[in-house]
């Protein structure tokens, strides 16, 4: 559906390096990246508001590339929302209606009305956006973008303005509109839960660079390197050397002074472990567990995240787990507890 | 201070001395205006024979239609190649682009005599300019054109400046959303960009067509008839006195603010 090949893109202090990447049709596709790695630019390339250097921009099998962005017809929708602010909500909503060729006034109308009741805001047609909601004017933003038609909703930071019920909610609103309308959706988020929950694929985008692409499992379980591992919150990242290999299970020598079991196909030689915190169990003894890795630790701070408490332990390790097992366990700053993981909860690269 | 204590706010000020203080040193700046345009006014009413007499006077109501009108034109000739200028200055980064803005500015910083010399310099008989006009049938200097060439030096950066800023002001991401829904550029200027920047446009015609009723060094050099109020004033400040000259200056300033507050209560309708 939109192919990006060998694009680049030098704008102030941002730039886009050998980009490619091939997004499908009806695919809800995630760009997930820190501040600054210049996952809007490459969102307003695809739409057209600017052009890149070299390289190419494909949709549906035809080149676009240098195409205005008024003969794109893709939806585009700006973390402030960006509604006309002298235009009313109704206005907002019309003024993409009214410039298409087969625009009829009793159409138009017909068509404001459905999208108005669809998304639940025909209450506000009157009103001008200064006076709306947050959330509100997303969902106006919403409206306008779908209101005429297009065949793909591009979305920069759509939800990140927005307080935690608001985003929520329309989340869930992305969702159903993925789902019904059979839209190609591209969502361009810094925040792991947004792209977790809404991507069919996600791609991670650091210094103008896309890292690695792949489902929301691969992502965080399989990060390709240890600064993609770092960005999406594997929080235990150990160094360490392949000792032996029986069945595809590395026994691995680490840095902390004991054997790690990994699922892995490499023989020797350096490699980088990485295991995410809420893969990791707590236990005080030793216990009877099918799970092959045990560290012994001191634990040294216990912050409290809400539902989830995060253990960090003297041996490095850090933990994510609820808050009922913190309570069953008891546990206590300077108390020594077992820290197991299996075997496939440990992801090794060179 | 007693007095003042028991009216409401009070507190308030003094928890923001700051602002008080600064009031006072401001209001400093506001009484020399008000003061000085204030005593002109009431005198006059001392002596209204003579402000009727100015009113019904040939001499100084065709004087004063011909700097409003000039100013007219010369705003719209500003507005016609200063709106564009100034999209493009908002806009577009280039080398060289503080080099167009400093041009643009260069009527601010110079004395307005030395403009109307300049001015004077390229539109006469032999002029640059004035020269192949001649060939066309077109004379500059004392002629009407020449006072609107001298109000359009002195007064076009104000709108140039003014607007460029309303443009800064309108998010480039609205045009970006308005053609990503289907608008063309220019449609998207004249729907989006230029409505979201007209009030600041409107400013900054307003400042500019002031500024040239106003001016006076440059017409006077380069255009002394037909002869425009500032120069009627002048003239009679010099030949007759305070006294005669005072009437068609306060007739000419009462008709300027009645102007400029009518456009600053049309500027004012704001429902957004």
């Amino acid at each position: 559906m939109i192919e990006v090949s060998d694009l680049y893109r030098d704008w102030k202090e941002f730039s886009l390096k050998d980009i490619n990447i091939e997004i499908k049709e009806n695919e809800y596709f995630v760009i997930l990246g820190p501040t600054g790695a210049g996952k809007t630019l490459l969102l307003e390339i695809i739409a057209g508001f600017y052009f890149p250097d070299r390289g190419e921009v494909r949709i549906a099998g035809k080149e676009v590339t240098n195409l205005p962005p008024e003969k794109r017809r893709i939806g585009f929708i700006y973390q402030d929302y960006s509604l006309f602010p002298h235009f009313t909500v109704e206005e907002n909503i019309e003024f993409g209606l009214k410039l298409r060729k087969s625009a009829s006034p009793d159409t138009t109308r017909k068509r404001l009305k459905e999208i108005m009741d669809w998304l639940g805001i025909a209450h506000l047609a009157h009103r001008y956006p200064a006076t709306l909601s947050g959330g509100e004017q997303q969902k106006v933003a919403i409206a306008r973008a779908i209101a005429i038609e297009p065949s793909i909703l591009l979305l920069d930071e759509p939800l990140s303005a927005l307080d935690l019920r608001t985003k929520d909610y329309l989340r869930e609103e992305l969702k159903k509109i993925k789902r019904e309308l059979g839209i190609t959706m591209v969502h361009v988020t810094h925040d792991q839960t947004e792209a977790m929950v809404l991507a069919d694929r996600i791609a991670v985008m650091m210094r103008g660079r896309i890292m690695q692409v792949g489902t929301p499992y691969e992502i965080f379980n399989k990060p390709q390197d240890e600064e993609i591992a770092d960005f999406v919150g594997v929080e235990n990242i150990l160094s360490g050397v392949v000792r032996n290999n029986e069945n595809g299970v590395a026994e691995i020598e680490v840095d902390l002074g004991c054997n790690i079991f990994a699922i892995s196909d490499y023989r020797a030689g350096a490699v980088k472990l990485f295991v995410r915190p809420e893969d990791i169990i707590l236990s005080e003894s030793r216990g009877e567990s099918s799970a092959k890795n045990v560290m012994k630790g001191r634990i040294e701070a216990l912050d409290d995240m809400g539902s989830l408490t995060r253990v960090k332990m003297d041996n490095s390790l850090v933990a994510l787990i609820t808050k009922q097992s913190r309570e069953s366990l008891g546990l206590q700053k300077g108390e020594e507890v077992y820290a197991t993981f299996k075997a496939t909860s440990v992801h090794v690269v060179r | 201070m007693k007095l003042l204590s028991r009216l409401p706010g009070t507190e308030e000020l003094k928890r923001e001395k700051i602002y008080v203080i600064f009031l006072f040193l401001g209001l400093v700046l506001v009484a020399f205006v008000f003061i000085t345009l204030g005593d002109m006014l009431y005198r006059q009413t001392e002596d209204f024979p003579t402000l009727i007499d100015a009113v019904t006077n040939s001499v100084v109501l065709k004087a004063i239609g011909i700097s409003i009108s000039m100013a007219i034109a010369s705003t719209l000739i500003a507005f016609f190649f200063g709106v564009p200028l100034a999209y493009f200055l908002a806009r577009k980064d280039f080398p060289g682009k503080s080099i167009i803005e400093g041009i643009v500015d260069i009527p601010l910083m110079i004395p307005h005599v030395v403009a109307g010399i300049a001015l004077y310099g390229i539109f006469m008989r032999y002029g640059v300019i004035g020269a192949p006009l001649k060939r066309l049938g077109i004379v500059t200097t004392d002629a009407y054109l020449g006072i609107v060439v001298a109000m359009l030096f002195m007064s076009l950066p104000y709108l140039i400046d003014t607007a460029r800023e309303g443009f800064k002001e309108v998010d480039p991401r609205l045009e970006n959303v308005a053609r990503s829904l289907g608008a063309s550029h220019w449609r998207t200027f004249r729907e989006i960009t230029f409505p979201l920047a007209f009030p600041s446009i409107l400013s900054g015609a307003i400042l500019s067509w002031g500024r040239a009723i106003s001016e006076f060094s440059a017409v006077l050099i380069l255009a002394y008839h037909p002869i425009s109020a500032p120069i009627l004033i002048y003239e009679k400040f010099t030949s007759f006195g305070l006294a005669a000259s005072r009437p068609i200056s306060v007739l000419l300033i009462s008709i300027c603010l009645v102007i400029f507050v009518l456009l600053r209560v049309l500027q004012g309708k704001r429902n957004y």
